[in-house]
């Protein structure tokens, strides 16, 4: 077995996660128009894995190596710039 | 030694009054009967500038005690009370609080459970998350309603513990009964408790981290001995606060239990909470007749004061628990426990235990002299375990 030491209380840092990159997961892969995309920030804000930067533009980019593939992001974009793509086992 | 100011209040103004002297931060709570009028005080304090806190208004108690313990994860001092139904409702929250070490204090006015639907007061509620985590201790008066949850703060922020605290007290008998209580004036207060937020795991945005992650078996046991070991120490570290606290306002209570005219006594009556007040009449009556009666009343039922009920029974006759509460299928929590302790330590003790006062009926002084003389009879005619005996239980009504 494992012997880190562990904390008073049951927290964890920031790290590859205990069941790996869980991107891994994902069988639907959002993809980013980013000339459609008008920069409103809604897909940063939904993401329930908070996997979804903006850069110094407002531009959203998606880190694909922790992104399940939920959809929630496409669900909520309002002029339809994010579109699910069934992967092709690319990870 | 300075005295404070001295008011007429409720238990539930006195547990207001400690919130505010111990400078709360954020308050979050949900009304029931017969806690209301303690977040209603606060809420006047913080209305009237008193009180420098954010009220978070919820729509429940599962929700009160989640924004506690985000608000606690924060490094805030937070403050919530509750009873009867709304403790159950928030029961994942409390074991939540506990398992990821928030120092968290709540008010719990102890009032019997439903249905049938009843207002008045029974410990059913305050002894449900007894495994949980949290310590609970238990006062006997306004007064103490005031002290203990000043303290509470100092035992459940100290580095040692990290664990929440709930404080409980009486339905009516407590909550609703105005006493003089003395107010320690808050300079002295701020003395004895240290500035909020020194949590040594807080939440920092510039340094994150998560709570409660999935943990597999190789650790989760550790998690788990890590809360029952600072359950050890909180048996020390709350005897330390009440030393401390009665340098500040002169009054000490013993720490985990308070014991009555139990040094020249024979046979020892436990009991929880305000009935503990009728029984120490009934203690100096029978004293007066010369029985040799003493009281333990427990201020704290977790962490359980195994080691003062050792002491203090060893070299007694008998033990006779009075308790209100009733484990279903099982019979009286307080004296199983108290029970437990004579089995593994060996105390050669006579052992009776009442289950009386249920959904508020009254436990008077001659209640209690009426189970002490019960025991004593049937001790005497060489029966030495009498247990879970419903004591006034009418039976004439019964189907």
């Amino acid at each position: 077995m494992n012997s880190i030491k562990i904390p008073f209380a049951p927290i964890s840092k920031p790290m590859e996660a205990s069941a790996g990159k869980t991107g891994l997961w994902r069988f639907l892969r959002p993809e980013i128009d980013v000339q459609r995309c008008i920069k409103c920030g809604i897909c940063w804000m939904y993401c329930p894995d908070a996997v979804i930067v903006l850069d110094e533009e407002g531009v959203p980019h998606i880190d694909y190596e922790y992104c399940k593939g939920c959809g929630i992001c496409a669900n909520e974009c309002p002029v339809k710039a994010i579109k699910m793509v069934r992967e092709e086992g690319k990870p | 030694m300075k005295a404070g100011e001295v008011l007429v209040i409720t238990s539930n103004y006195a547990a207001a009054y400690a919130a505010k002297l111990a400078r709360v931060e954020v308050i979050s709570a949900y009304p029931i009967t017969p806690q209301t009028t303690v977040v209603e005080k606060l809420a006047e304090f913080i209305e009237k500038g008193e009180l420098k806190a954010k009220m978070i208004r919820v729509e429940s108690e599962h929700s009160a005690m989640a924004s506690c313990i985000g608000a606690s994860a924060a490094g805030a001092r937070v403050f919530t009370a509750t009873s009867s139904h709304g403790l159950l409702y928030m029961y994942e929250m409390l074991w939540w609080a506990a398992g990821a070490r928030l120092p968290i204090v709540m008010g719990v006015v102890t009032r019997a459970i439903a249905p049938p639907w009843t207002i008045w007061t029974e410990h059913a509620d305050i002894l449900s998350p007894r495994d949980s985590g949290w310590l609970i201790l238990f006062a006997e008066n306004a007064q103490e309603v005031l002290d203990m949850i000043i303290q509470a703060y100092r035992i459940s922020e100290d580095h040692r513990i990290l664990l929440p605290v709930m404080v409980g007290w009486d339905a009516f008998i407590s909550s609703h009964t105005a006493e003089p209580v003395s107010l320690p004036p808050q300079n002295k207060v701020d003395e004895f408790l240290p500035p909020p937020g020194l949590h040594p795991i807080k939440l920092d945005v510039k340094n994150p981290f998560s709570h409660g992650n999935l943990t597999y078996p190789e650790y989760y046991m550790e998690f788990r001995y890590l809360i029952q070991r600072s359950m050890e120490d909180a048996k020390k570290v709350i005897k330390e606060v009440d030393e401390r606290y009665g340098e500040i306002t002169g009054r000490r209570y013993g720490g985990l239990v308070e014991t009555y005219r139990c040094d020249d006594a024979e046979h020892v009556i436990v009991t929880v909470g305000a009935a503990s007040g009728d029984a120490k009449e009934a203690v100096d009556y029978l004293k007066s007749r010369g029985l040799k009666v003493g009281l333990c009343r427990l201020r704290s039922l977790r962490p359980y004061p195994e080691e003062e009920i050792v002491k203090l029974l060893e070299d007694k006759e008998s033990v006779i628990v009075i308790e209100r509460d009733n484990s279903m299928g099982l019979g009286g929590i307080i004296a199983r426990e108290i029970a437990s302790t004579v089995f593994i330590y060996d105390l050669p003790l006579n052992f009776a235990s009442f289950i009386a006062g249920l959904g508020g009926r009254e436990v008077s002084s001659t209640d209690v002299k009426n189970m002490v003389n019960i025991a004593l009879h049937k001790f005497s005619r060489g029966v030495s375990r009498i247990k879970d005996v419903w004591y006034g239980l009418r039976r004439e009504v019964l189907p």
